[in-house]
């Protein structure tokens, strides 16, 4: 029981196994959570720090809960309130982390491998919460929770990811997690948005929304980075839901018994309209609980593995 | 000062085994009798003083990095007699006065003929032409914005009108950066592990830029660290046609592919960033072929907190005065992919026919340039070995064949590898 490495950076490092051991301690997890009395003591004289260099609501919320609903002390440093603010270097601020004893480091940061960096001169585990454009592995996760509570099996499945696939961590990690797991991953967005051989992730790039949500099992759309739009990845707006976004229309294309997913935050009324946000088929205020049932799971197996060396 | 080399291997020169020395410039056969040591070289192979026509030295303004002593001593111990730093600096080499100071300094240290090149704009911010009358006077032997590649063309065909008057070559790093806002080769590596990619278009494109403007002009340009098979391509081409285009590349861009940025280890982070396995095998054929002129080092060095750090925060560039000669022995020559002669007129005599140097020749009379490798045993490069200053090489503990065993200027000693 437990992870192999001591830190967890990416679906890339993640086996097969090790990606089902962490859904199935998520599904019971989700019974702590909706318990009366959301308490285990899994984490217990454990210390849990979350260290964000970028704006977040979920993923840091739902890290913070699920440390605390496990017993552990936790505490934030956010870069404004800290020394990182003053110029402190990430590897100095990450050491001083370490030195006070620190079990896990959760960490988001905006350049892609940051986490990769400091991990190999900590004691403390480091938990990747999203770093730059490359992965953010506890969304995947828990974006295959959702999905395992309605699959049987990854196999075989066909999910579609549409939006800005070329700045998204989270495609990059569901293609990378759904692919170990035998499911098909067919993304789309506009030319603009798509990197340079993605192909090669072993996704399928699509040529149009509906082209790649038809006959999917599951749709994700992703949130369009509006404050990139001066970048001129698009031309606005209006033109962007008009040929990008995902509709009722087209939701219809999918399986009968397919659903819609988003990671949040949501620009209502550009990658999805309201209607659809909310409709019958949208499982996306669920992913929010999964997510803390799956940090949970991920804190409890890095730690076991702490208590096991 | 008289000194004698016995038993060299002597490449080009099948026969000859003995070197004489006299004054620091290459004589006739004296006696053992008259000379003021003797060395026995044991059957290793000696060439004429290595060219550098691309380094940094960093000083002035950097020498927490390097400074013209150590960076020298570096590239003497990579078997250089000969560098052309660049003049990136702070303040930047655009006038006659850095140029003076680097100059000085270089002789102070004496242990490479130092030759810098210019600014090609006023604080390589590519808008004016530079003082290059002034700055030739002074010492330079090129210009060039390195790094900071002249983007608009019309002052570049300026550059190209006016350093012609003072027979300056110009030497550009090709780069659109409109076109290259990344920190690695764009691909499906750099797709994978979130990184912004640098196409090869972006170099590819200056490259076409600077051989139309050479040919419409027909003046010389010299194209820098060439990375991509559509580079090697055009220049090939543009050769054939009779353009004035030279060009050059660096010991990593036939050594390694884009694969070992994985892991985001910032030691091989440069610019141009080095490429997929294709490029590599194209920039081995315009070697191969003669498209390719040069193999320069742009020697790079930085500071440790300078890369070690995030991977798109980190400095581009890395260290290779100490491991070029290896490299290309090594992946050039044992592979069989060109002969050992050939190997010496990329690193020795190219660039300094390019540049007008006037150096690699052995003959009576001649300065005492030189350099002895031990190219048949393997050696396992190990970073703290180094002169540099800084540390940022990929090629620690690799195993390469040509360790320098001894480098002469001037008939001086500037290396010898204690044994």
């Amino acid at each position: 029981m437990g992870l192999k490495s001591k830190d967890l950076l990416g679906m890339k490092q993640l086996t097969p196994e090790e990606i089902m051991e962490i859904l199935d301690t998520a599904k019971t997890m989700k019974l702590v959570i909706a318990s009366s009395n959301k308490k285990t003591s899994h984490l217990q004289g454990k210390s849990v720090v979350t260290l964000f260099y970028e704006n977040s609501t979920r993923t840091r919320l739902s890290f913070e809960l699920a440390s605390k609903y496990m017993g552990s002390a936790s505490a934030n440093i956010t870069t404004s309130g800290s020394s990182v603010a003053k110029g402190e270097s990430l590897l100095d601020t990450a050491r001083t982390i370490d030195m006070m004893g620190t079990d896990i480091i959760i960490m988001r940061h905006n350049q892609s491998g940051a986490p990769h960096f400091i991990a190999p001169h900590l004691k403390a585990s480091v938990v990747n919460a999203g770093d730059g454009m490359n992965e953010h592995p506890t969304q995947a996760l828990l974006d295959m929770l959702t999905m395992y509570e309605r699959f049987d099996t990854f196999e075989g499945k066909n999910i579609a990811i549409c939006g800005d696939v070329y700045h998204s961590r989270v495609v990059r990690s569901n293609a990378i997690g759904l692919s170990k797991l035998g499911a098909h991953v067919t993304v789309y967005g506009p030319r603009t948005m798509m990197p340079v051989g993605i192909e090669k992730m072993g996704v399928r790039v699509a040529d149009s929304v509906e082209d790649a949500v038809r006959d999917a099992d599951a749709v994700m759309g992703l949130r369009v980075q509006l404050e990139r739009q001066q970048k001129s990845l698009f031309p606005s707006v209006a033109e962007y839901s008009r040929f990008y976004s995902i509709t009722q229309d087209m939701l219809a294309l999918a399986k009968p018994d397919a659903f819609l997913m988003h990671p949040g935050p949501c620009n209502h009324g550009v990658e999805l309209p309201t209607a659809v946000y909310d409709c019958e088929q949208s499982v996306i205020n669920e992913q929010v609980t999964n997510g803390v049932a799956v940090r949970m799971a991920v804190l409890y197996l890095l730690m076991a593995r702490r208590n096991n060396l | 000062m008289r000194t004698i080399l016995k038993n060299c291997k002597v490449a080009g020169r099948p026969g000859q085994n003995v070197i004489y020395i006299d004054g620091g410039k290459f004589a006739d056969a004296f006696e053992e009798s008259a000379a003021d040591e003797v060395i026995d070289v044991k059957g290793r192979t000696v060439v004429p003083g290595l060219v550098d026509m691309h380094i940094h030295l960093r000083e002035p303004g950097y020498e927490y990095k390097e400074t013209i002593a150590t960076g020298c001593a570096s590239a003497a111990k990579g078997g250089y007699t000969s560098v052309c730093p660049m003049p990136n600096t702070k303040p930047v080499a655009d006038n006659a006065a850095v140029i003076e100071a680097v100059v000085k300094k270089a002789q102070e240290a004496g242990l490479c003929r130092v030759y810098p090149i210019g600014a090609a704009t006023k604080g390589i911010e590519g808008d004016q032409i530079s003082e290059m009358g002034l700055m030739k006077e002074a010492g330079i032997v090129a210009v060039s914005d390195d790094g900071r590649p002249i983007k608009n063309a019309g002052i570049m065909r300026k550059v190209l009108e006016y350093s012609s008057d003072f027979d300056l070559p110009v030497l550009n790093h090709c780069e659109d950066k409109d076109l290259s806002e990344g920190a690695m080769n764009e691909g499906e590596v750099s797709t994978s592990i979130g990184i912004r990619g640098i196409p090869t278009a972006a170099e590819d494109i200056m490259i076409a830029r600077d051989i139309i403007l050479s040919e419409y002009l027909n003046i010389p340009v010299h194209i820098c660290h060439v990375s991509t098979m559509g580079g090697v391509r055009m220049i090939r081409e543009a050769k054939a046609r009779g353009v004035k285009v030279t060009c050059e590349t660096c010991p990593h861009y036939f050594t390694m592919t884009d694969r070992l940025c994985e892991n985001y280890d910032t030691n091989f982070k440069m610019h141009p960033p080095l490429r997929t396995e294709e490029h590599r095998l194209a920039i081995i054929a315009g070697i191969k072929d003669g498209t390719i002129d040069a193999i320069a080092t742009d020697n790079a060095p930085h500071h440790q907190d300078e890369k070690e750090c995030e991977f798109s925060n980190a400095m581009n560039g890395i260290l290779g005065s100490e491991t070029a000669f290896a490299l290309g022995y090594t992946y050039l020559v044992r592979t069989g992919e060109i002969t050992l002669e050939r190997l010496v007129e990329l690193m020795c005599h190219n660039p300094s026919m390019i540049l007008k140097l006037g150096r690699g020749g052995m003959n009576t009379g001649d300065d005492a340039d030189l350099a002895v490798f031990d190219v048949d045993n393997e050696f396992v490069f190990d970073k703290n070995s180094m002169l540099s200053k800084s540390r940022n090489t990929p090629y620690d503990g690799w195993k390469l064949y040509g360790e320098t065993i001894m480098t002469i200027m001037g008939g001086k000693k500037t290396y010898e590898k204690l044994c």
